[in-house]
């Protein structure tokens, strides 16, 4: 008993750091693409001009362009509770938790779900 | 340039610190700042306020590597209801009856708030709900946490499963349709509905907030209502505020959590139906 629960404790230290690592990974992005635009004070557009397709955005970065480098961290600030349910799934996959597996895995459908709808919708 | 990212990185750690406090996304703090004071287009003041709430969720949820104060399973259990009434208000956008629809929320607010200042001139706050019902039974939904400014451990357990879920189902539709306030009814859904502590209500509703706005934030964030230099200051800030505010929701009393919850639901219970009246402000 005591194996598992210290397992269980592992777990979710694991799942924290998890999920410190992908919210700092995404601030740090935005935060250099901050930083970059108040340096150059360019944001690589034209007056009111920012990419938001994925091509536009990787294109952007390769040339360090301020706002596609924010907008990748945005991007990746908008995943950041979508890993937080990916990771919910394992935690309750550990604990053998059947019907919450279950059910977390029924919210990340229907959020993949609205996302695309989301993604096509525009 | 600086000048303006200074102040968005100063009202995002002011949001993001109420905001994970209360466990709410500070929408109706953002909002009225970026187009009032700052004369922004109301398109990319929603844009900025959807990333908001992500970033004030995302923030309150790192600020400690193990989260005792929110209640996955109940999180979980009442996404379902809240993602898919935020999907149905979403596509009834432009169908339904926004006008009563405001004013029926705002009313709800106004009630709500009512109901929280008797609350808070009674006992019961002081008291836990004891058993659970046959229902959050089966689902385990029965939670404890370590309260910091009272010093004891507080279980609690949850009734009134399809009560809460009814409301989180009509939290998430408010938010897809009318785009507010999907935090404040999360958490009276907990507190109120279900009888969770306001503790584990507002840390709980934080996590929800996020996993919900991430669907819609896809949509603005690919029809172009997402600039990046208002949201990167805004969101900065927000992350380090909510940390901040998580921390210090540890450490305050319930009782001062709900005085300072009341007059914010109420002052946004107000303006929705004045809305719903063709009245704006904020």
């Amino acid at each position: 008993m005591k194996a598992k629960k210290d397992e269980m404790h592992q777990v979710e230290m694991l799942i924290g750091q998890i999920l410190r690592v992908g919210v700092v990974i995404s601030a740090i992005v935005i935060v250099l693409g901050l930083v970059l635009l108040l340096m150059t004070q360019d944001s690589g557009y034209s007056s009111n001009q920012f990419p938001t397709t994925f091509q536009a955005i990787f294109q952007g970065i390769v040339t360090f362009k301020p706002y596609a480098v924010i907008m990748l961290g945005i991007f990746l600030l908008i995943l950041t509770p979508v890993l937080r349910v990916v990771v919910s799934i394992y935690a309750f996959a550990k604990e053998a938790d059947h019907l919450y597996v279950g059910i977390t895995i029924l919210v990340l459908v229907i959020l993949i779900i609205s996302m695309v709808i989301g993604y096509f919708g525009k | 340039m600086l000048n303006t990212v200074l102040i968005l990185l100063g009202v995002g750690l002011m949001a993001g610190i109420l905001g994970a406090i209360l466990g709410i996304g500070g929408g109706m703090i953002i909002t009225p700042i970026l187009t009032l004071a700052m004369g922004l287009d109301i398109k990319y003041a929603i844009g900025a306020s959807i990333i908001a709430v992500i970033a004030t969720s995302s923030g309150a949820t790192i600020a400690y590597l193990k989260d005792e104060m929110l209640n996955l399973r109940v999180a979980m259990f009442l996404e379902i209801a809240t993602s898919v009434g935020a999907i149905i208000g979403a596509l009834l956008t432009g169908i339904a009856p926004t006008n009563v629809l405001f004013m029926l929320f705002g009313a709800l607010l106004v009630f709500s708030s009512y109901n929280m200042i008797r609350k808070l001139r009674g006992k019961s706050d002081a008291k836990t709900n004891a058993e659970d019902d046959q229902l959050s039974e089966k689902l385990k939904l029965s939670g404890t946490y370590y309260d910091k400014a009272e010093a004891k451990q507080v279980d609690y357990h949850v009734k009134n499963v399809p009560g809460g879920f009814t409301m989180m189902f009509g939290a998430g539709f408010a938010s897809g349709l009318l785009g507010i306030g999907s935090g404040a009814f999360k958490v009276i859904a907990m507190d109120t509905i279900m009888k969770m502590p306001l503790k584990p209500s507002s840390a709980t509703s934080n996590l929800m907030m996020g996993v919900t706005a991430a669907a819609s934030a896809t949509v603005y964030f690919f029809n172009g209502s997402i600039r990046p230099d208002i949201a990167a200051p805004l969101a900065i800030g927000i992350l380090a505020g909510a940390t901040i505010g998580s921390r210090i929701m540890q450490r305050l009393k319930p009782r001062v959590i709900r005085m300072i919850f009341i007059p914010i639901i109420l002052f946004m219970g107000v303006q929705m139906v004045l809305k719903g009246f063709g009245v704006n402000f904020g």
